[in-house]
């Protein structure tokens, strides 16, 4: 195994574990923490790429994984912003129990 | 493959189990950071070190408080009588392990061998600041811009309402 697959799989085992995570929870929170998981995974693809593809020193992979990071910043203010908001309305932040559209 | 990558590995896999499976949601968000702290390490390992860095701040630093104070504030931590798994779990278990296995196919079927895999590359911090702002510099304002709209946005969608704001609006 090369060291560029064992990283290829590390990302592909983490992305999984964090899909399992945002399909199976029932609260919200842990909803957007499987979601960092899955954020996590492809920064790893990312830089793994980057330190193994062809130009490393034009450092593209490099400047994307940490444009990445800032917007999986924002989202995670946004996202946790809402189920504050959430909570705040409908009192509970179980999904089960989000099944209305109307407020 | 190193020694280090394999500990980095379990810690990694271990600490994402943990993020998933665990039923208190405190526990959760630490397992969260674990799994942070093991991606910047592997960021390091992989000579990325502002990244690593990066990674580091951003995430152990700020999105795991972040998930903590929307825990506190949605008394999350309380675990649910009727479990922590949502009635259509199997389906989601279902379709992860799909998707793991499209992509350990896909990545054990690839090609073997890139041409650059034992030259180190020497990357330091002022290259890195020099390419931020010039090749990437209009990525670079959209980022901020789009910072600065997502924490505006997440603090008034966050606005506590008062009372006698909701009285006033049906005129």
């Amino acid at each position: 195994m090369t060291p560029l697959s064992g990283y290829l799989l590390v990302a592909a085992l983490l992305f999984s574990i964090g899909l399992a995570g945002a399909l199976t929870r029932r609260n919200a929170i842990l909803v957007l923490i499987g979601i960092e998981l899955m954020l996590n995974a492809a920064n790893l693809n990312l830089i793994a790429f980057w330190r193994y593809g062809p130009h490393p020193e034009r450092l593209t992979g490099m400047i994307f994984a940490i444009f990445s990071i800032a917007v999986a910043a924002a989202e995670a203010a946004v996202g946790l912003g809402l189920v504050i908001q959430i909570h705040r309305h409908a009192k509970t932040t179980d999904l089960d129990a989000m099944n209305r559209m109307k407020g | 493959m190193s020694f280090v990558f394999y500990l980095l590995t379990a810690l990694m896999v271990a600490g994402a189990l943990a993020a998933v499976l665990l039923k208190n949601t405190v526990h959760c968000a630490l397992a969260l950071t674990v799994v942070s702290t093991g991606t910047a390490l592997l960021f390091l390992n992989l000579d990325a070190q502002f990244a690593g860095l990066a990674e580091f701040m951003v995430y152990v630093g700020a999105v795991a408080i972040l998930v903590v104070f929307a825990i506190l504030l949605t008394k999350g931590s309380e675990t649910p009588k009727d479990g922590v798994f949502s009635r259509t779990w199997l389906v989601g278990l279902v379709i992860a392990a799909a998707v793991f296995a499209v992509l350990g196919w896909a990545v054990m079927g690839s090609v073997k061998v890139l041409p650059h895999e034992a030259a180190v590359p020497d990357v330091s911090v002022l290259q890195i600041g020099n390419a931020l702002v010039g090749r990437y510099v209009l990525p670079l304002e959209i980022v901020a811009v789009l910072l600065t709209a997502a924490m505006i946005g997440a603090v008034i969608v966050a606005l506590h309402e008062r009372p006698d704001q909701e009285k006033e609006e049906p005129k």
